[in-house]
């Protein structure tokens, strides 16, 4: 198994540049995210990384050496593509011993480790079966089983849960994750859901219009988003903005809206022109005593918790509360920021200032 | 606006039973989401309605009228499907206003402008409404297609799965315009969704449907703390509700085979031991995969735990579910 450094990776189609200059670290047996919007320029980095495509400019690096202009066959990786094939004329025990054979490992070897393989994914008993009448599931276990077989150096999957409906999918993505624990392979996951990211990844690399917009571990993106995309793409529902116009410079450690002051992490960075006070669902509490208003909108039950979407001076936002509080929709109501928990963007580049809490996070990110 | 009203209605098609007996009624001015995986016989109960199909046995009222014979012209619904289709010579505008110059309705003009201005702006589509119907996106002709329906006022609208091809913030938007529309116009509503979140957020009354038979229909609050069986407590709740051997705890009914512990019904910090086998970090909760006792169980904790795999967690049940061998629900 291995690490793959991405430096300064582009990728060109024509006119049209997919991936700008990017840079990140998959360590040694990481399961590793690529998340982003369709047209993000995740599956391209994936597909650069594999061999399929080869970049503009830039070095890919797997087990420290240079792979960026060879052919996929030379990389020792394994693709598990979305829709996985098998060949339909063999049983399950030849569709996974094949690529073995194709290597020329000697018969009894093969033998043995097929039966290893099956044993990990828990197909054992159908080895003598066809394919042909397998449950998804099984067939989506085959498919692994043979990109498992050849002991790569990395496994690269481009959304191979899309296709499944959400319950299964939940069931394989636990299954994924379960055989990444016992085989510790440096597995590369694209995938647009930002659920499913924060569920399964160790690291997360969050990517918009071919940029790295964020890189790191799923709960410190959560918490300090180096950008407004960010903050939007994770969490659900997503973090809110209050905009407003004005200045803060470092030091500072509350603003004023509206004619309330609201705390925040005590700020690095200054800036000044439109600027949004970025602060989570769970971290807005209804309290009669605050001095900043909302309007209540509209409630929506999900079991132990309620979202309730509310109309401030500053837009529209949403809080989560427990489902047990009573609201009514109309009612005016006092709302409390957990200070430490805020985020200052510059609205107009989008990015996050810097301050006390998120500075750790965004030296490195 | 209208109560619907479904007696004893059946509907096979060949061998596969779509519909099995199933009793229901639509109260006037409710939000009632059928929910249940493919195959439960949601979309086959709201073809029913519409008049699309035709019951094999049972009747259907809708304002008290019985159905029986009248085509889906005569009932007065609307219906939004779950693949859009548009007039595609027609623009945003046409296709929107075209219900509403039905010969029958005769609506005058400054009254279509109106209303078709103000469902636009609802479903965000302003700004297309002079672009032809076939140079909008996907998730834009799906809004065209439920602004139809909600420009006329029908007895009943009929919705199956319409936000299901959306992205996730406008499909989070139009749950609450979809619901504020519902609630302010006092419209009956009878929407179709395998989507547990629109259920719970949407409706006003959940029917959950298992292989074509109704097996339980109620607030979104009476299924999440009240489910008949297993089943139903597996619809709603995310994580899924846990599923163990009745008396993994002691202290079970006498009558219970299973105990289901949804992640909010297991205490942590007290009771007996098990192992935390991965922690799995989602931003504003955490949720604990358990090992206990050789069965495995998922709970959800503080955001910002310091758990780890390997670490020992105390739990215990609180306030449990009892389901016996048939997966229905003994206390």
């Amino acid at each position: 198994m291995a690490q793959i450094r991405i430096e300064s990776v582009r990728k060109d189609f024509g006119s049209f540049n997919a991936v700008k200059s990017s840079t990140f670290t998959i360590e040694d047996g990481e399961f590793f995210m690529l998340l982003g919007p369709s047209g993000c320029g995740k599956t391209t980095t994936l597909r650069m990384m594999a061999g399929l495509e080869l970049p503009t400019s830039g070095e890919i690096y797997i087990d420290g050496e240079e792979v960026s202009q060879k052919p996929a066959s030379q990389r020792d990786i394994a693709f598990v593509f979305q829709m996985f094939a098998l060949y339909p004329h063999m049983n399950v025990g030849k569709n996974i011993s094949y690529p073995l054979l194709c290597q020329g490992m000697p018969k009894a070897q093969v033998r043995k480790k097929v039966g290893e393989i099956a044993e990990i994914l828990g197909i054992t008993d159908i080895l003598k079966k066809p394919v042909g009448g397998l449950s998804g599931g099984d067939r989506q276990r085959v498919a692994l089983g043979r990109a498992i077989v050849r002991d790569p150096k990395a496994f690269f999957m481009d959304e191979p849960l899309g296709a499944l409906d959400a319950e299964f999918r939940e069931h394989m993505s636990e299954e994924l994750r379960n055989l990444h624990d016992r085989m510790n392979a440096t597995t590369v996951y694209v995938t647009h859901d930002q659920l499913e990211a924060m569920q399964m990844g160790d690291k997360i690399v969050v990517m918009n219009h071919g940029s790295v917009e964020q890189f790191g571990v799923p709960q410190e993106i959560y918490d300090w988003p180096a950008t407004k995309f960010v903050a939007q793409f994770i969490g659900s529902p997503c973090m809110n903005f209050l905009d407003f116009k004005g200045k803060v410079a470092g030091g500072q450690v509350s603003v004023q809206l509206d004619n309330a002051v609201l705390n925040m992490p005590e700020l690095l960075d200054g800036a000044s022109g439109d600027l949004t006070f970025g602060v989570r669902p769970e971290h807005v509490h209804l309290d009669d005593a605050a001095p900043y208003r909302g309007k209540v909108v509209a409630t929506e039950y999900l079991g132990t918790t309620q979202i309730i979407t509310l109309d401030t001076p500053n837009g529209q936002i949403k809080a989560r509360e427990d489902s047990l509080k009573n609201v009514a929709v109309g009612e005016q109501i006092g709302l409390r920021f957990d200070a430490r928990t805020v985020t200052i963007f510059d609205a107009s580049t989008g990015r996050a200032l810097r301050s006390h809490a998120n500075q750790g996070v965004l030296s490195h990110g | 606006m209208a109560e619907v009203t479904l007696t004893n209605v059946s509907k096979s098609f060949g061998e596969d039973v779509a519909l099995d007996d199933v009793t229901m009624t639509v109260p006037d001015g409710s939000f009632v989401v059928l929910l249940g995986p493919t195959g439960a016989g949601k979309t086959t109960t709201l073809r029913m309605v519409s008049g699309l199909d035709k019951p094999d046995k049972g009747g259907i009222t809708i304002g008290g009228r019985d159905m029986a014979g009248m085509t889906p012209a005569q009932r007065d619904v609307t219906m939004v499907f779950q693949q859009y289709s548009l007039y595609p010579h027609l623009t945003v505008r046409q296709n929107l206003e075209f219900p509403l110059k039905s010969p029958i309705l005769r609506t005058p003009q400054p009254e279509i402008d109106r209303k078709v201005n103000e469902v636009a702006e609802v479903l965000q589509i302003s700004h297309k409404l002079d672009n032809k119907a076939t140079a909008l996106s996907g998730g834009e002709m799906q809004r065209v297609s439920i602004g139809r329906a909600l420009v006329r006022q029908p007895s009943v609208y009929l919705m199956d799965e319409p936000l299901s091809s959306l992205d996730a913030k406008l499909r989070s938007d139009l749950r609450i315009e979809l619901k504020g529309i519902q609630a302010n116009s006092g419209a009956t509503l009878l929407y179709v969704t395998h989507d547990q979140i629109e259920a719970m957020t949407m409706a006003t009354h959940v029917g959950v449907l298992d292989n074509g038979k109704l097996v339980q229909f109620g607030t979104p609050r009476e299924l999440y703390e009240n489910p008949v069986s297993v089943y139903a407590a597996s619809r709603l709740g995310q994580p899924r509700i846990n599923v163990l051997p009745a008396d993994i705890f002691g202290g079970a009914p006498g009558a219970a085979t299973h105990i289901g512990l949804r992640p909010e019904q297991i205490l942590q910090g007290d009771g007996e031991d098990s192992t935390v086998h991965r922690v799995e970090h989602l931003g504003d909760q955490t949720r604990l995969h358990l090992s206990f006792k050789s069965h495995d169980l998922i709970t959800v904790t503080d955001a910002h735990t310091d758990l780890k795999a390997g670490d020992i967690v105390k739990i215990r049940p609180h306030e449990a579910l009892y389901f016996g061998a048939d997966g229905a629900r003994v206390a």
